[in-house]
């Protein structure tokens, strides 16, 4: 028996992108294996990481409890999504460059959606607001520390619209700058995340 | 895992949609996907065909009135826990919200969704149940509105027929002088509680619904009972269990504290 496939046109960072699915494929799946946009991670596949979160019309969305089938009427932003389209990287990504938001990245696409989002509807959140932003996601690297400060950083940076950093050109280490230096005593970690 | 391969069926209207389901016994709705999707990766679930109800023009509607608030089937739970004029008619519905799972979920997730899904574990059957509000479904032989109190069956288990939709629920609105609370004990930020409780006051009349601590969410008439008995009393109508998240005697005594704790806010909340 072959299995039925559905025709759908998949929007994705602005692009339309036909494809032929089954009614079962998952739109992390879709997006990863169909369209080759692997920023997507995969982590539990049942709505718990986070990892796989995008953007559906704007808004965070759990792609590995969506079908792509279903995503079909929606504009969908991913990972790649976030980054300028000369290269350069967003306020979120950039903010976690400066604070070391990030050890493995298996996490990271995850967080960057959903603070995007979090931000453009509180682009001034207070410390317990940007707690609360990332509360859907889970890190076994971090600790968090970092990455709630990656918030605030890129709250900042998104007000200021400061000057956005080319990945392949990262910013110099000048001593006193680097945010891995600034750590609190609570953050003084040995890499276990909580 | 994958789900197991399925029909999918994406209809524009309520006829179709209720046509989709009626032509094939293992047939499901499929609304915000956050209870479904997970036992389908699982695959816990494995039903013939999924009728898709997201392109069904109309469902997402969220009204409030004197009489109470109405959810269609479609509204997210994040958009009614957004809403001013739901907060003020009935100020239970978005306390018990902002418990169900984390802002991602409640993004796709819907409310009438979780009402259907019937998880003794959720917040919005309990908060349904003891506001005495109720279902409107849609079948092949017409619509008809079916009681909270009807509704929950068994565990994961409400009284709609497989070939029927639930177009919205239906919350009463708070009375004048009655207050309400919300409280629960879950081991993480936005984990299904271990014991959640409800509480709704009016006058002499205390009544106090419960999650996690019995097959089907329960509410339990607490008028008259002095207030240091209140969740002794509670325990004789529920069933704490013993699960890898508690043991029944830690539920028990969630039960006490709780009672105790939504009792008293939701008479200091009295309007
Ligand atoms: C990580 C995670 C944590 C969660 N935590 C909580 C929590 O703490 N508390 C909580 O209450 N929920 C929690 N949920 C579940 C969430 O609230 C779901 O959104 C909700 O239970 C189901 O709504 P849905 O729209 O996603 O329904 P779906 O998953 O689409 O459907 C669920 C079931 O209901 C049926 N159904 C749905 N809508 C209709 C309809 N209109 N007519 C007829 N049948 C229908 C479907 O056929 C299916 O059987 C969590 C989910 C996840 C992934
Ligand atoms: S992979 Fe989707 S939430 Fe974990
Ligand atoms: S950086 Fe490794 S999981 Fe978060």
């Amino acid at each position: 028996m072959t299995e039925e496939r559905h025709d759908v046109v998949l929007t994705v960072n602005g692009t339309a992108h036909p494809v032929r699915v089954p009614g079962r494929r998952l739109l992390s799946d879709a997006l990863r294996h169909d369209l080759g946009l692997t920023g997507t991670h995969v982590g539990c596949e049942h709505g718990v990481c986070g990892a796989c979160t995008v953007l559906v019309d704007g808004r965070p969305v759990r792609s590995c409890l969506m079908f792509a089938v279903s995503a079909q009427d929606s504009e969908i932003t991913t990972v790649e999504g976030l980054t300028g389209s000369d290269g350069s990287l967003g306020p979120v990504q950039q903010a976690f460059l400066e604070c070391h938001g990030l050890q493995c990245g298996f996490c990271t696409p995850g967080f960057l959606t959903t603070i995007t989002a979090g931000l453009r509807d509180n682009p001034s959140p207070t410390h317990e607001e940007a707690r609360d932003m990332v509360a859907g996601n889970l890190c076994r690297c971090t600790g968090y520390q970092n990455i709630v400060k990656a918030v605030e950083r890129a709250a900042e940076l998104a007000r200021d619209g400061a000057p956005r950093v080319h990945p392949a050109d990262p910013p110099e280490p000048e001593s006193g700058q680097l945010a891995y230096e600034e750590r609190d005593d609570d953050n003084a970690s040995t890499g276990l995340g909580g | 895992m994958k789900p197991a391969p399925f029909a999918y069926r994406r209809p524009g209207s309520l006829a179709d949609a209720v046509a989709a389901l009626a032509g094939d016994a293992g047939a499901k709705v499929l609304a915000g996907g956050q209870s479904l999707v997970p036992l389908l990766s699982m695959r816990l679930a494995a039903p013939s065909m999924l009728v898709d109800i997201n392109a069904i023009p109309g469902l997402d509607t969220i009204t409030a009135d004197d009489i109470g608030v109405t959810v269609g089937a479609l509204a997210r739970h994040a958009d009614v826990l957004a809403s001013d004029d739901v907060r003020r008619v009935q100020p239970l519905v978005p306390m018990a919200l902002s418990r169900v799972a984390h802002a991602t979920i409640r993004n796709r997730g819907t409310t009438v969704g979780s009402l259907v899904h019937a998880d003794a574990a959720a917040e919005m059957p309990v908060v349904l149940t003891l506001l005495g509000g109720s279902l409107e479904v849609v079948g092949p032989s017409g619509s008809r509105t079916v009681p909270a109190h009807e509704l929950y069956v068994g565990p994961l288990e409400c009284c709609l027929h497989h070939d029927e939709i639930a177009v919205s629920a239906f919350f009463p609105a708070l009375a004048p002088g009655a207050g309400v609370a919300f409280d629960e004990i879950a081991r993480r930020h936005g984990d299904y509680a271990l014991v959640g409780a409800a509480a709704l006051v009016d006058g002499d009349s205390v009544k106090v619904g419960y999650l996690s601590v019995a097959d089907v969410p329960t509410v339990v008439d607490l008028s008259g009972v002095p207030d240091d008995r209140l969740g002794d009393v509670a325990l004789e109508h529920l069933d704490p269990a013993d699960d890898v998240h508690a043991t029944a005697d830690y539920r028990a005594q969630l039960v006490r504290v709780l009672t105790a704790r939504v009792v008293r806010s939701a008479r200091e909340g009295t309007r």
